[in-house]
Protein backbone atom coordinates (compact mmCIF):
# COMPACT_ATOMS: atom_id res chain seq x y z
CA UNK A 1 0.00 0.00 0.00
CA UNK A 2 2.68 2.61 1.17
CA UNK A 3 4.69 2.14 -2.13
CA UNK A 4 2.36 2.58 -3.91
CA UNK A 5 1.24 5.88 -2.79
CA UNK A 6 4.87 6.98 -2.74
CA UNK A 7 4.91 5.90 -6.53
CA UNK A 8 1.77 7.96 -7.03
CA UNK A 9 3.46 11.24 -5.19
CA UNK A 10 6.23 10.80 -7.53
CA UNK A 11 4.03 10.56 -10.61
CA UNK A 12 1.74 13.82 -9.02
CA UNK A 13 5.60 15.60 -8.62
CA UNK A 14 7.34 14.73 -12.43
CA UNK A 15 3.63 15.96 -13.88
CA UNK A 16 3.85 18.96 -11.83
CA UNK A 17 7.57 19.33 -12.50
CA UNK A 18 6.74 18.76 -16.51
CA UNK A 19 4.33 21.05 -16.80
CA UNK A 20 6.16 24.09 -14.68
CA UNK A 21 9.10 23.92 -16.50
CA UNK A 22 7.29 26.12 -20.18
CA UNK A 23 5.93 28.19 -17.60
CA UNK A 24 8.85 28.72 -16.04
CA UNK A 25 10.85 28.43 -19.51
CA UNK A 26 8.41 31.21 -20.91
CA UNK A 27 8.47 33.76 -18.32
CA UNK A 28 11.86 34.11 -18.70
CA UNK A 29 11.90 34.20 -21.97
CA UNK A 30 9.31 36.97 -22.74
CA UNK A 31 11.37 40.23 -21.29
CA UNK A 32 14.49 39.31 -23.65
CA UNK A 33 12.09 38.91 -26.46
CA UNK A 34 10.08 42.26 -25.53
CA UNK A 35 13.18 43.83 -25.26
CA UNK A 36 14.66 43.58 -28.40
CA UNK A 37 11.78 44.62 -29.88
CA UNK A 38 12.27 48.34 -29.54
CA UNK A 39 9.33 50.36 -30.44
CA UNK A 40 10.79 51.73 -34.17
CA UNK A 41 7.23 53.12 -35.13
CA UNK A 42 3.56 54.33 -34.61
CA UNK A 43 2.27 51.02 -35.37
CA UNK A 44 4.67 49.12 -33.21
CA UNK A 45 4.52 51.18 -30.36
CA UNK A 46 0.89 50.38 -30.56
CA UNK A 47 1.32 47.11 -30.30
CA UNK A 48 3.57 46.87 -27.85
CA UNK A 49 1.48 49.62 -25.27
CA UNK A 50 -1.23 47.30 -25.92
CA UNK A 51 0.60 43.94 -25.28
CA UNK A 52 2.10 45.58 -22.28
CA UNK A 53 -1.57 47.27 -21.27
CA UNK A 54 -3.53 44.23 -21.67
CA UNK A 55 -1.54 42.66 -19.13
CA UNK A 56 -2.16 45.51 -16.36
CA UNK A 57 -5.63 45.64 -13.96
CA UNK A 58 -7.67 48.62 -13.97
CA UNK A 59 -7.88 49.99 -10.33
CA UNK A 60 -11.29 50.94 -11.01
CA UNK A 61 -13.10 47.88 -12.88
CA UNK A 62 -13.86 44.05 -11.59
CA UNK A 63 -11.23 42.23 -13.75
CA UNK A 64 -10.54 44.14 -16.43
CA UNK A 65 -7.25 45.16 -18.12
CA UNK A 66 -6.23 49.17 -18.41
CA UNK A 67 -6.42 48.24 -22.27
CA UNK A 68 -10.04 46.98 -21.80
CA UNK A 69 -11.26 49.29 -19.61
CA UNK A 70 -12.97 52.64 -21.07
CA UNK A 71 -12.58 54.59 -18.11
CA UNK A 72 -10.69 57.71 -17.34
CA UNK A 73 -7.85 56.13 -15.02
CA UNK A 74 -7.48 53.05 -17.35
CA UNK A 75 -6.98 55.46 -20.40
CA UNK A 76 -4.80 57.53 -18.60
CA UNK A 77 -2.39 54.82 -17.40
CA UNK A 78 -2.39 53.40 -20.84
CA UNK A 79 -1.27 56.66 -22.23
CA UNK A 80 1.69 56.62 -19.29
CA UNK A 81 2.27 52.69 -20.53
CA UNK A 82 2.73 54.46 -24.19
CA UNK A 83 4.88 57.22 -22.87
CA UNK A 84 7.33 55.16 -21.11
CA UNK A 85 7.66 52.53 -24.01
CA UNK A 86 8.39 55.27 -26.25
CA UNK A 87 11.05 57.19 -24.10
CA UNK A 88 12.73 53.51 -24.15
CA UNK A 89 11.65 51.22 -21.58
CA UNK A 90 11.40 47.85 -21.74
CA UNK A 91 8.13 46.33 -21.49
CA UNK A 92 9.52 44.45 -17.94
CA UNK A 93 10.23 48.14 -16.63
CA UNK A 94 6.94 49.71 -17.32
CA UNK A 95 5.65 46.61 -15.33
CA UNK A 96 7.53 47.24 -12.74
CA UNK A 97 6.70 50.64 -12.62
CA UNK A 98 3.45 50.04 -12.19
CA UNK A 99 3.59 47.38 -9.31
CA UNK A 100 5.87 49.49 -7.67
CA UNK A 101 3.10 52.10 -7.75
CA UNK A 102 0.14 49.34 -7.25
CA UNK A 103 2.03 46.45 -5.44
CA UNK A 104 1.81 43.00 -7.66
CA UNK A 105 -1.58 42.96 -7.85
CA UNK A 106 -1.77 45.55 -10.64
CA UNK A 107 -0.48 42.46 -12.25
CA UNK A 108 -3.86 40.46 -13.91
CA UNK A 109 -1.12 37.17 -14.29
CA UNK A 110 0.67 36.98 -10.62
CA UNK A 111 4.60 36.42 -11.46
CA UNK A 112 4.86 32.72 -11.33
CA UNK A 113 7.11 32.05 -8.16
CA UNK A 114 6.48 31.52 -4.49
CA UNK A 115 3.31 30.94 -3.08
CA UNK A 116 1.68 32.02 -6.58
CA UNK A 117 3.45 29.21 -8.26
CA UNK A 118 0.32 27.66 -6.74
CA UNK A 119 -1.80 29.32 -9.04
CA UNK A 120 0.22 27.52 -11.84
CA UNK A 121 0.52 24.09 -10.30
CA UNK A 122 -2.40 22.84 -8.57
CA UNK A 123 -4.64 22.73 -11.94
CA UNK A 124 -1.79 20.33 -13.60
CA UNK A 125 -1.83 18.33 -9.80
CA UNK A 126 -5.36 18.12 -9.70
CA UNK A 127 -5.59 17.14 -13.63
CA UNK A 128 -2.74 14.46 -12.89
CA UNK A 129 -4.48 13.23 -9.98
CA UNK A 130 -7.49 12.87 -11.64
CA UNK A 131 -6.37 11.28 -14.91
CA UNK A 132 -4.40 8.71 -12.05
CA UNK A 133 -8.00 8.22 -10.82
CA UNK A 134 -9.82 7.71 -14.25
CA UNK A 135 -6.48 5.33 -14.82
CA UNK A 136 -7.11 3.16 -12.22
CA UNK A 137 -10.59 2.54 -11.85
CA UNK A 138 -10.95 2.22 -15.59
CA UNK A 139 -8.20 -1.05 -14.45
CA UNK A 140 -10.72 -1.90 -12.05
CA UNK A 141 -13.80 -1.93 -13.92
CA UNK A 142 -11.97 -3.64 -17.11
CA UNK A 143 -11.75 -7.05 -14.56
CA UNK A 144 -9.31 -7.52 -12.29
CA UNK A 145 -7.72 -9.54 -14.30
CA UNK A 146 -4.33 -11.75 -14.59
CA UNK A 147 -2.89 -8.66 -16.40
CA UNK A 148 -3.75 -6.41 -14.22
CA UNK A 149 -2.70 -8.42 -11.19
CA UNK A 150 0.68 -8.40 -12.56
CA UNK A 151 0.69 -4.77 -13.00
CA UNK A 152 0.36 -4.36 -9.33
CA UNK B 1 -13.78 2.67 2.29
CA UNK B 2 -10.17 2.01 3.27
CA UNK B 3 -7.58 3.19 4.80
CA UNK B 4 -5.88 4.42 1.72
CA UNK B 5 -9.00 6.53 0.55
CA UNK B 6 -9.64 8.26 3.70
CA UNK B 7 -5.96 9.36 3.58
CA UNK B 8 -6.27 10.32 0.11
CA UNK B 9 -9.35 11.84 0.68
CA UNK B 10 -8.05 13.84 3.70
CA UNK B 11 -4.93 14.93 1.66
CA UNK B 12 -7.14 16.53 -0.95
CA UNK B 13 -9.93 17.94 0.99
CA UNK B 14 -7.55 19.37 4.04
CA UNK B 15 -5.88 21.88 1.91
CA UNK B 16 -8.57 22.78 -0.64
CA UNK B 17 -10.09 23.80 2.77
CA UNK B 18 -7.17 25.97 4.01
CA UNK B 19 -7.14 27.52 0.87
CA UNK B 20 -10.50 28.61 0.73
CA UNK B 21 -10.78 29.45 4.25
CA UNK B 22 -7.51 31.52 3.83
CA UNK B 23 -9.79 33.35 0.78
CA UNK B 24 -12.31 34.38 2.69
CA UNK B 25 -10.31 36.25 5.06
CA UNK B 26 -9.72 38.52 2.85
CA UNK B 27 -11.71 41.18 0.48
CA UNK B 28 -9.73 41.04 -2.85
CA UNK B 29 -11.21 44.31 -3.42
CA UNK B 30 -9.27 45.93 -0.60
CA UNK B 31 -5.84 46.25 -1.55
CA UNK B 32 -3.09 47.52 0.66
CA UNK B 33 -1.36 50.72 -0.86
CA UNK B 34 2.06 50.20 -2.20
CA UNK B 35 3.36 53.76 -2.06
CA UNK B 36 4.07 53.97 1.91
CA UNK B 37 7.32 53.58 2.64
CA UNK B 38 8.63 54.89 -0.85
CA UNK B 39 10.12 58.35 -1.62
CA UNK B 40 7.62 60.23 -2.68
CA UNK B 41 7.39 60.86 -6.25
CA UNK B 42 8.32 64.77 -7.23
CA UNK B 43 5.86 66.69 -8.82
CA UNK B 44 5.56 70.16 -10.80
CA UNK B 45 2.04 71.39 -11.47
CA UNK B 46 0.00 74.46 -11.84
CA UNK B 47 -1.94 75.78 -8.70
CA UNK B 48 -5.38 76.24 -9.65
CA UNK B 49 -6.68 79.69 -10.35
CA UNK B 50 -9.80 80.48 -7.88
CA UNK B 51 -10.43 83.72 -10.45
CA UNK B 52 -12.36 82.65 -13.70
CA UNK B 53 -10.57 83.51 -16.82
CA UNK B 54 -7.43 83.68 -14.93
CA UNK B 55 -4.41 81.44 -16.19
CA UNK B 56 -3.28 78.85 -14.06
CA UNK B 57 0.38 79.88 -12.33
CA UNK B 58 2.31 79.12 -10.05
CA UNK B 59 4.32 76.30 -10.31
CA UNK B 60 4.24 74.07 -6.92
CA UNK B 61 7.11 71.34 -6.47
CA UNK B 62 6.57 69.19 -4.17
CA UNK B 63 10.43 69.07 -3.00
CA UNK B 64 9.61 72.91 -2.00
CA UNK B 65 8.01 71.91 0.83
CA UNK B 66 11.40 69.50 1.99
CA UNK B 67 11.19 69.74 5.82
CA UNK B 68 7.55 69.66 6.16
CA UNK B 69 5.39 67.25 6.75
CA UNK B 70 2.76 67.38 3.20
CA UNK B 71 -0.52 66.23 3.07
CA UNK B 72 -1.88 65.74 -0.62
CA UNK B 73 -5.49 64.98 -0.89
CA UNK B 74 -6.10 64.18 -4.30
CA UNK B 75 -10.52 64.69 -4.89
CA UNK B 76 -13.20 65.73 -7.61
CA UNK B 77 -15.85 68.38 -7.62
CA UNK B 78 -18.02 64.77 -8.64
CA UNK B 79 -17.17 63.00 -5.72
CA UNK B 80 -19.04 62.31 -3.01
CA UNK B 81 -17.44 61.63 -0.31
CA UNK B 82 -14.98 64.04 -0.69
CA UNK B 83 -17.66 66.18 0.57
CA UNK B 84 -17.63 64.50 3.33
CA UNK B 85 -14.21 64.36 4.18
CA UNK B 86 -12.73 67.88 3.29
CA UNK B 87 -14.64 69.73 6.21
CA UNK B 88 -11.96 67.95 8.52
CA UNK B 89 -8.99 68.24 6.28
CA UNK B 90 -9.66 72.05 5.99
CA UNK B 91 -10.05 72.03 10.05
CA UNK B 92 -6.69 70.29 10.51
CA UNK B 93 -4.62 72.35 7.81
CA UNK B 94 -6.15 75.36 10.10
CA UNK B 95 -4.90 73.62 13.39
CA UNK B 96 -1.38 72.60 12.01
CA UNK B 97 -0.57 75.61 9.15
CA UNK B 98 1.74 76.91 11.72
CA UNK B 99 3.72 73.54 12.93
CA UNK B 100 5.13 72.99 9.65
CA UNK B 101 2.04 70.84 7.90
CA UNK B 102 1.21 71.80 4.04
CA UNK B 103 -1.77 70.09 2.92
CA UNK B 104 -2.11 70.31 -1.24
CA UNK B 105 -5.29 69.16 -3.01
CA UNK B 106 -4.75 67.57 -6.14
CA UNK B 107 -7.47 67.81 -8.49
CA UNK B 108 -8.60 64.11 -10.59
CA UNK B 109 -10.94 64.22 -13.68
CA UNK B 110 -12.67 67.28 -13.16
CA UNK B 111 -13.57 70.31 -15.10
CA UNK B 112 -11.68 73.65 -13.27
CA UNK B 113 -14.89 75.57 -13.34
CA UNK B 114 -16.71 72.74 -11.46
CA UNK B 115 -13.73 72.66 -8.80
CA UNK B 116 -13.85 75.96 -7.97
CA UNK B 117 -17.77 76.60 -8.10
CA UNK B 118 -17.42 73.18 -4.84
CA UNK B 119 -14.51 74.90 -3.59
CA UNK B 120 -16.62 78.25 -3.14
CA UNK B 121 -19.47 75.78 -2.10
CA UNK B 122 -17.99 74.28 0.77
CA UNK B 123 -16.33 77.61 2.31
CA UNK B 124 -13.40 79.03 -0.12
CA UNK B 125 -9.62 77.50 -0.95
CA UNK B 126 -8.19 76.92 2.66
CA UNK B 127 -4.91 75.34 0.88
CA UNK B 128 -4.19 75.34 -2.80
CA UNK B 129 -5.69 72.68 -5.32
CA UNK B 130 -2.94 71.78 -7.68
CA UNK B 131 -3.82 70.47 -11.53
CA UNK B 132 -2.45 67.67 -12.56
CA UNK B 133 -3.43 67.12 -16.35
CA UNK B 134 -3.22 63.57 -17.65
CA UNK B 135 -3.45 62.12 -14.57
CA UNK B 136 -0.12 61.41 -14.15
CA UNK B 137 0.92 62.81 -10.86
CA UNK B 138 -2.22 60.74 -9.32
CA UNK B 139 -0.88 57.29 -11.20
CA UNK B 140 2.92 58.34 -9.81
CA UNK B 141 0.67 58.16 -6.02
CA UNK B 142 -0.90 54.99 -7.56
CA UNK B 143 -4.48 56.39 -7.18
CA UNK B 144 -7.28 54.18 -7.54
CA UNK B 145 -9.50 56.80 -7.13
CA UNK B 146 -10.67 59.25 -4.78
CA UNK B 147 -11.04 60.60 -2.54
CA UNK B 148 -7.04 59.38 -1.45
CA UNK B 149 -5.01 61.03 0.54
CA UNK B 150 -1.26 60.41 1.14
CA UNK B 151 1.40 61.88 3.94
CA UNK B 152 4.77 62.61 3.32
CA UNK B 153 7.14 63.33 5.88
CA UNK B 154 9.72 65.64 6.77
CA UNK B 155 12.51 63.88 4.23
CA UNK B 156 9.91 63.09 1.34
CA UNK B 157 8.98 59.51 2.10
CA UNK B 158 5.28 58.21 1.77
CA UNK B 159 4.19 57.42 5.09
CA UNK B 160 0.66 57.13 5.19
CA UNK B 161 -1.64 56.19 2.21
CA UNK B 162 -6.06 55.92 3.17
CA UNK B 163 -7.81 55.00 0.00
CA UNK B 164 -11.47 56.61 0.88
CA UNK B 165 -12.28 59.32 3.34
CA UNK B 166 -10.28 60.34 6.01
CA UNK B 167 -11.28 62.77 9.51
CA UNK B 168 -10.14 65.07 11.99
CA UNK B 169 -8.75 61.87 14.22
CA UNK B 170 -6.88 59.78 11.67
CA UNK B 171 -4.69 62.70 10.30
CA UNK B 172 -3.84 64.14 13.62
CA UNK B 173 -2.48 60.63 14.39
CA UNK B 174 -0.45 59.97 11.50
CA UNK B 175 0.22 64.27 11.59
CA UNK B 176 1.92 64.40 15.04
CA UNK B 177 4.29 61.63 15.45
CA UNK B 178 6.17 62.81 11.85
CA UNK B 179 6.13 66.54 13.74
CA UNK B 180 8.58 64.79 15.92
CA UNK B 181 11.03 63.47 13.45
CA UNK B 182 13.74 65.42 12.67
CA UNK B 183 14.57 65.95 9.41
CA UNK B 184 17.58 64.13 7.90
CA UNK B 185 20.25 66.99 6.59
CA UNK B 186 22.54 65.56 3.77
CA UNK B 187 22.80 64.52 0.53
Amino acid sequence: MTPRISRLAMALAFAGGVAAAPVAAEARSTPQAASQAAPQDDAELEKLTSAVASQLRCPVCQGLSIEDSPTELARDMRAVVREQLAAGKSPEEVKAYFVSKYGEWILLEPEPRGLNLAVYLLPVLALAGGATVIVRSVRRWTGASAADHADS
Amino acid sequence: MNLRSVLIAILVTVPLVAVFLYGMRSDPRIVPPAIPGQPAPDFALARMPMTPGEEPSDTVRLSDYRGKVVVLNFWASWCVPCRVEHPELVAVAREYRDRGVVFLGILYNDQVSNARAWLEEMGGEEYPTLLDPGTRTAIDYGLTGVPETVIIDRNGIVRFKRIGIVNREMLVREVEPLLADQEVVGP
